[in-house]
């Protein structure tokens, strides 16, 4: 098989006397969606922010291309192909549809640095973000402001940001959650095809979506793996039976 | 309702006109009172740059401005009284001119800027405000210790420096000097809001995750903003002792960083012409009140509360409607 795109080895990290996340190794190949699942407090979000670089690790490495960034700040790892979505969407609200994802544009093109001209009458930068907002759907409200949209307007806003970004590797925190049926059969369709732009590691609470989506699923739980094998062998796990899916 | 740029080119116009029948009826104080909020002006939408767009409340603002005031008066008393600066390692005398003036004034508060802004950026909310507030404490006292340049009494220039082919005496003139960096400065920062920097350090406002995760450094940043925002408020304390003729240690007080926040209030959080109304509705009370009362804060004190209670976007948010779908 092929280098992996994204690989985190052996990542640990405790808050105090609580261990959040123990030894997990997880890796991103190329044109397939890789589903992290498990039960509240196991570690997801956690293990997201230590790829993502908000929270700094205790141990272990992240590799993007076989590149170490395990001490990179957020915004590097952004620029080398990170592209994040949030659980708690973080938008600009006051700002408009376009404005948000322009701000995308700008910061996958590195020129930061430019004080003078208007960044909406920038033609290039414009029409990027105008197209990946079409992609999801929400070319009409481009002139919106934010805080008006609906929730699952939010959540395809950040999925639209995270596109202007061309990342090498998608990182999505529960992008359905919230959604109604509609919404998610939706964004589950638009993710089925997005994989073949970069790989998606998909944190998702919905297992209908995941069991649809995940070429290969990662089951955590108190912060360790407990299984990480193709999405049909997960489903038949026993322990992961028992620690999350029920009965199933 | 009316559209906010509308209202903007009826400040300008206000700005431009008042002075002018001020001049034919032969009015010069209405001319030096409008000199006055005009560099209020200037201090105030530098600081508005870092309080409205970027969101960190500088309550210190006022160590810029004094600074500016201060680099002014201390090459112009060198000029006036024939004493050299510095005599090594290189020969550097005073000046009286102000281009001259303005670049040093911009190069050191900028460099201020920069030593205050790494030190102070590295907290947020509350600490900042008290960490800004130190600085320009800091300053203040320096500047009452500071026996070779006048110590509490400050420093005074008798003649205003020049500018060439004006006589910048003439106060007309001397506001049109100022008018004209007004004006320059609110072309800059209108530039500056829509640039890509002006969209990240508005989004980096609202939410830091969102710049970092499409690789933005938050702290560079915050940094550049604080270093533009004290550049310019510098460059109008240079102008103020120029207006006075006298630099003292009260270009420092805190009163005066309050009030600069106090003009952004008036005129309008983050908006491009609030600085710029708040000061002339600030110079304009304080001359018509204070000659009725000594109390004047105290009504001043009214409108401030009835301004936060009922419009939140001071008068420029009270007066134009919400756009929700600009350009």
């Amino acid at each position: 098989m092929n280098n992996p795109v994204l690989e985190a080895s052996k990542l640990c990290k405790t808050f105090g006397s609580l261990v959040a996340v123990q030894d997990v190794s997880i890796d991103i190949h190329k044109d397939e969606i890789h589903a992290v699942i498990g039960p509240n407090g196991a570690g997801k979000s956690t293990l997201i922010s230590q790829i993502c670089g908000s929270l700094s690790s205790d141990k272990g490495s992240v590799f993007l291309l076989g590149k170490d960034i395990t001490n990179l700040p957020t915004e590097k790892r952004a620029f080398l192909g990170i592209g994040r979505t949030f659980q708690i969407s973080a938008l600009a609200k006051e700002d408009t549809v376009l404005e948000n994802a322009i701000l995308g544009s700008v910061g996958a093109s590195g020129k930061h640095w430019r004080f003078f001209n208007p960044v909406l009458k920038n033609s290039i930068l414009r029409d990027e973000a105008e197209c990946c907002l079409e992609l999801v759907g929400l070319k009409d409200l481009i002139n919106l402001k934010t805080a008006t949209l609906s929730h699952g307007q939010l959540r395809l806003l950040e999925v639209a940001i995270a596109l202007t970004l061309k990342p090498k590797v998608f990182i999505m925190d529960e992008p359905m959650a919230g959604l109604g049926s509609d919404g998610t059969k939706q964004l589950t369709e638009f993710l089925d095809k997005l994989r073949e732009r970069a790989p998606i590691l998909l944190v998702e609470h919905d297992m209908d979506a995941v069991f649809a989506l995940a070429n290969r699923i990662t089951v955590l739980d108190y912060g360790r793996v407990i299984a990480s094998d193709k999405a049909s062998s997960i489903k038949k796990d026993p322990e992961v039976q028992k620690a999350y899916l029920g009965e199933g | 309702m009316i559209k906010e740029r509308h209202l903007n080119i009826f400040v300008l116009g206000l700005l431009i006109f008042v002075p002018i029948f001020a001049y034919w009826n032969d009015q010069p104080f209405t001319i030096t009172l409008m000199t006055r909020a005009v560099i209020f002006a200037i201090a105030a939408v530098g600081l508005n740059l870092a309080l409205g767009t970027g969101g960190f409340i500088s309550f210190g603002h006022a160590a810029f401005f004094g600074l500016g005031g201060y680099v002014m008066g201390i090459l112009a008393w060198h000029s006036q009284n024939y004493v050299t600066l510095v005599e090594w390692p290189i020969l550097i005398e005073g000046t009286k001119s102000m281009p001259i003036i303005w670049i040093i004034t911009i190069a050191a508060s900028a460099l201020l800027a920069a030593i205050i802004g790494m030190i102070s950026l590295k907290t947020t909310g509350v600490y900042f405000i008290m960490i800004t507030l130190a600085f320009a404490q800091m300053m203040y006292y320096f500047s009452t210790s500071w026996s070779a340049y006048g110590g509490e009494d400050g420093l005074s220039i008798y003649v205003r420096n020049n500018f060439p082919g004006l006589n910048t005496l003439d106060p007309i003139q001397f506001f049109s000097i100022c008018c004209v960096i007004l004006l320059i400065v609110l072309f800059f920062m209108g530039r500056l809001i829509k640039s890509p920097f002006g969209l990240a350090l508005n989004a980096s406002r609202q939410s830091r995750q969102r710049i970092e995760a499409v690789g933005f450094d938050f702290h560079k940043l915050q940094l550049t903003a604080f270093i533009l925002s004290g550049a310019i408020t510098g460059l109008s304390g240079a102008l103020f002792a120029d207006l006075n003729r006298f630099v003292s240690p009260s270009m420092f007080s805190w009163q005066l960083s309050g009030e600069f926040i106090v003009f952004i209030i008036i005129g309008g959080v983050g908006r491009l012409f609030g600085p710029v109304i708040g000061a002339l509705i600030f110079v304009w009370l304080e001359h018509l009140i204070g000659g009725v009362s000594d109390y004047w804060h105290i009504f001043l004190g009214f409108i401030l509360l009835a301004i936060v209670l009922f419009g939140k976007g001071g008068i420029i948010g009270l007066l134009c409607q919400e756009d929700a779908q600009h350009e």
